[in-house]
């Protein structure tokens, strides 16, 4: 009898305690988006940033947002796919795999800080690229590449290994099986981990903060000239993102409506994560069955 | 005559998709091996850049090792500028403890749920829980710490609401994910029998849980505790906007502290390259850094363990 008291108020903590961090997640999220969404407007998604009046909106810090994430995942894809087949394909069990494997991991689990710190140190003075798109760009390459590794990996191992096989059996070369069978079967998860970690790295902020800097300069969203200073294309100008933006004007923000601005920034900043969730989910299955021919939904 | 002609060519042929064999695979190599090599030049330059610039509070600076170790006056820009940074490193070992021992529980909890009590739809509602949870950028963290957690603690408790627990609260929600994700993996990974066979003899759900799963997966449930503190220990602007950035230890949770990584976030774009100050900033990275190493070990130390 004592045993099965013992049982039922275990089980009713666990529950609890499980449904407790469900309701924390609600109440996060409909806090946010309660708090925000009311601010969000067309002219607050486009229009820029007021220092000490009533009104700014989040425009330049949501264009440098995505155009970082777009530079980041021209650099970080080649090479991480490089890489990870070579963990998954390649790699002979050894002192050198062993010494990779572990590079990516102690990579990954570096503060964002010091990545920031690193580049400031030497893309930002160094290379002297200055504080800059490109910058911050190479600076989440550091951040972003074991993950891309990792996903990598984990796409083509869980390829079935018949499939290399009758590559094999069909007398094809290794990097041609890698290419043209292994790959296309890889595909969707790759495609599907990309999103989610371009969804981190849209949040990224403590490594922007001393690459590409904590100010915009005053953008012309007519001038596509991509050298000139003031063209949003040009990537060498500094460029705040929208997650540095929100911790600007909570840490030191002087425009009256700072804390109703942190609540719409945020709320787009979150609801943009979202999106980035199941457009994932959506891709992943979509090419899945695109490209294997399976019905399976995985 | 045309026979052989035949075989010359079929011997030619063959021989050129050899040589297109070979030059493929050589493309293939190099290319993975300029990827690979440009993750090990960077974690290379990295551990280079920041130690040589960490050791120099020490080496030009002439500060004893351990007056900036156990030192507790920080006051970098006095005429007698002292670099005492032991209020930081504990304000960052407790911080990140108190975080771990907030979300531990919590997170096995969710994934005995998620694996033991009810493994359907306990599943299907926990996953896409813990992924939002782990997607919600830290700066968002911040923010609704700042104006949720802060003002409820100032009501209810004394002091400013900004501080230790404020702090420790915001990290313990933002590792919940790393903890949960990885003691899942653990819990479903458990052979069946194993459970079956406590359950034939008797026990309850209860003390199977206790007695049998917990103890069989706790060396890879305490590898997540340990990723988790990794990501707490790391953490900077979520903290460093609720924590109040005191430079005391803390004697209360109620208190303002500081932690290495919050100096750093305020500290690094006021000083200059080169000064003691921003060496002293620098040494901080480093210590961050040798945190991130032990971490790495104590987790590989883990799966040995896991392994046997």
């Amino acid at each position: 009898m004592k045993a099965k008291t013992a049982d039922k108020i275990a089980t009713y903590v666990i529950v609890t305690l499980a449904l407790l961090i469900v309701a924390v997640l609600a109440g996060l999220l409909g806090y946010i988006l309660f708090r925000g969404v009311s601010h969000i407007s067309w002219d607050f998604l486009t229009s820029a940033p007021r220092k000490i009046r009533v009104g700014g909106g989040i425009g330049p810090q949501l264009f440098n947002s995505l155009f970082l994430l777009v530079l980041t995942l021209l650099i970080t894809v080649p090479l991480g796919i490089g890489a990870g087949i070579y963990m998954a394909e390649y790699a002979r069990p050894g002192r050198i795999t062993g010494f990779i494997r572990l590079v990516v991991e102690v990579l990954s689990s570096f503060p964002s800080i010091v990545v920031g710190l690193f580049g400031l140190l030497l893309i930002v003075n160094i290379f002297g690229l200055g504080f800059s798109l490109v910058s911050g760009a190479l600076a989440l390459t550091v951040f972003n590449l074991p993950l891309m590794v990792r996903i990598t990996e984990q796409a083509f191992r869980s390829v079935p290994s018949q499939q290399k096989e009758a590559g094999f059996a069909l007398g094809l070369s290794k990097w041609k099986i890698v290419t043209t069978v292994l790959f296309p079967v890889a595909l969707p998860a790759i495609i599907t981990g990309t999103i989610l970690s371009a969804g981190r790295v849209f949040g990224e902020a403590a490594a922007l903060m001393f690459t590409a800097g904590m100010s915009s300069p005053r953008l012309d969203f007519g001038n596509w000239n991509p050298l000139s200073p003031s063209s949003p294309l040009n990537p060498f100008r500094p460029a705040e993102t929208l997650a540095v933006h929100i911790w600007k004007i909570n840490s030191e923000g002087l425009a009256p409506d700072a804390v109703e601005i942190a609540a719409g920034a945020s709320a787009v900043l979150v609801i943009t994560v979202l999106i980035f969730n199941l457009v994932a989910r959506y891709f992943g299955r979509l090419i899945y069955r695109k490209l294997t021919a399976s019905r399976r939904m995985n | 005559m045309r026979v052989q002609n035949n075989e010359t060519i079929r011997v030619q042929s063959s021989k050129s998709r050899v040589e297109k064999h070979h030059i493929e695979d050589l493309i293939g190599r190099s290319y993975m091996s300029l990827c690979v090599l440009l993750l090990i030049v960077s974690i290379v330059s990295m551990v280079y850049f920041v130690t040589s610039r960490g050791v120099s509070t020490f080496t030009i600076d002439k500060v004893g090792f351990s007056d900036f170790f156990f030192g507790t006056t920080w006051s970098p820009e006095g005429d007698h500028p002292s670099f005492g940074a032991l209020p930081f490193i504990a304000g960052s070992f407790i911080t990140t403890l108190l975080a771990a021992l907030i979300a531990s529980p919590l997170s096995i909890c969710a994934a005995l749920f998620m694996t033991e009590i009810v493994p359907g739809w306990g599943k299907k509602l926990l996953q896409p829980v813990i992924e939002l949870l782990s997607g919600i950028p830290s700066v968002v963290y911040g923010f609704v710490g700042l104006s949720v957690i802060v003002p409820f603690l100032r009501n209810v408790f004394p002091g400013q609401g900004i501080g230790v627990a404020a702090g420790a609260l915001v990290l313990s929600v933002m590792i919940l994910p790393t903890i949960t994700s990885v003691a899942v993996d653990a819990l479903s990974a458990l052979p069946r029998n194993l459970k079956e066979s406590s359950f034939a003899l008797g026990a309850t759900r209860w003390q199977t849980i206790a007695r049998v799963i917990i103890p069989t997966t706790l060396p890879a449930i305490m590898t997540g505790v340990v990723l988790g503190m990794a990501r707490a220990f790391g953490e900077a602007l979520a903290v460093q906007m609720v924590i109040g950035n005191a430079p005391f230890i803390p004697t209360s949770l109620f208190e303002s502290a500081s932690t290495l990584t919050s100096v750093i976030t305020l500290g690094m774009g006021n000083t200059t390259m080169g000064s003691p100050h921003n060496n002293a900033l620098w040494s901080m990275a480093l210590v961050l850094m040798l945190m991130t190493f032990l971490f790495v070990f104590i987790v590989r130390m883990l799966e040995k363990r896991r392994s046997i």
